[in-house]
């Protein structure tokens, strides 16, 4: 794992887990710091850190009825991911976790948006088409008659 | 393309319709008790999938192929919560008129949704 930058750093993982809402600022810093620094040390980098604040959940967690949101963004392999798991799963007021790994997923909607764009630079071809066609029927009567 | 729905009722009360090709599953969930709910509504016109055999029900068109939205995320729930019945469950593309690429992804945005209880699996039961 020493030269881990190639293929294995490429991968980038959105990580969105909750709180219990009685949890403090204080608190939710050292536990997202705490997180950074495992992200470190093993070679990846955390990309953003957004906390989504206090929402109502949808379903009663544990006996709870409204949670904080931190979303997490890192860049890494998927060794990192298992150690960021296993450790919210330790943690005591991370109530739920869910991990998504988006790099493909922005690989195809950049691919769209890259077609888009070139889509867009080239729309002068279909109005040129219907000019020759009518010239070309105007001239061959005369040359006919 | 009216022969087609001349044939298709025709066809409905044989078994065997001559789906133009997009509706193979209908053909194959149509047997035994499921019969005979189904084929009443069919033949009335609801139910009919877009551009395919249409009686009077106007053509649905699918939400994101209309406004170009490329990224269903599991996080804008407001978006999620439009394809989501009152009951938590997960409208089907024949209601909303969603083209299946797009449905898929909804519909997998939907659960991770579920997961991380922004919506919830089963609401006011009805």
């Amino acid at each position: 794992m020493a030269d881990g930058d190639g293929e294995k750093m490429n991968r980038t993982y959105e990580l969105m887990f909750i709180v219990r809402p009685d949890m403090i600022e204080e608190e939710q810093d050292k536990l997202i710091s705490t997180l950074e620094t495992a992200v470190t040390s093993s070679g990846g980098n955390v990309k953003s850190v957004e906390k989504m604040g206090k929402r109502r959940l949808a379903y009663t967690v544990r006996r709870f009825h409204d949670g904080i949101y931190v979303l997490l963004t890192v860049e890494g392999g998927g060794g990192l991911i298992h150690e960021l798991e296993r450790r919210l799963r330790v943690t005591e007021p991370v109530i739920k976790f869910i991990t998504v790994r988006i790099d493909e997923e922005q690989k195809r909607l950049d691919k769209i948006k890259a077609i888009r764009d070139a889509r867009r630079k080239t729309p002068p071809a279909p109005p040129a088409t219907p000019a020759p066609p009518a010239e070309a029927g105007g001239e061959t009567p005369a040359v006919t008659a | 393309m009216a022969e087609e729905i001349r044939a298709a009722a025709h066809g409905s009360s044989v078994g065997d319709r001559p789906s133009g090709g997009d509706r193979p599953s209908g053909g194959d969930r149509s047997s035994g008790p499921d019969r005979g709910e189904r084929r009443p509504p069919r033949a009335s016109g609801p139910g009919a999938r877009e551009g395919g055999r249409k009686y009077f029900r106007r053509k649905k068109v699918c939400k994101f192929c209309v406004e170009k939205i490329e990224a269903i995320n599991y996080k804008d729930v407001r978006l999620l919560a439009q394809f989501v019945a009152e009951s938590g469950k997960i409208v089907p593309r024949r209601l909303t008129g969603v083209c299946t690429p797009h449905q898929r992804r909804l519909s997998s945005a939907i659960k991770q949704a579920r997961n991380i209880a922004l919506l919830p699996f089963a609401g006011r039961a009805s």
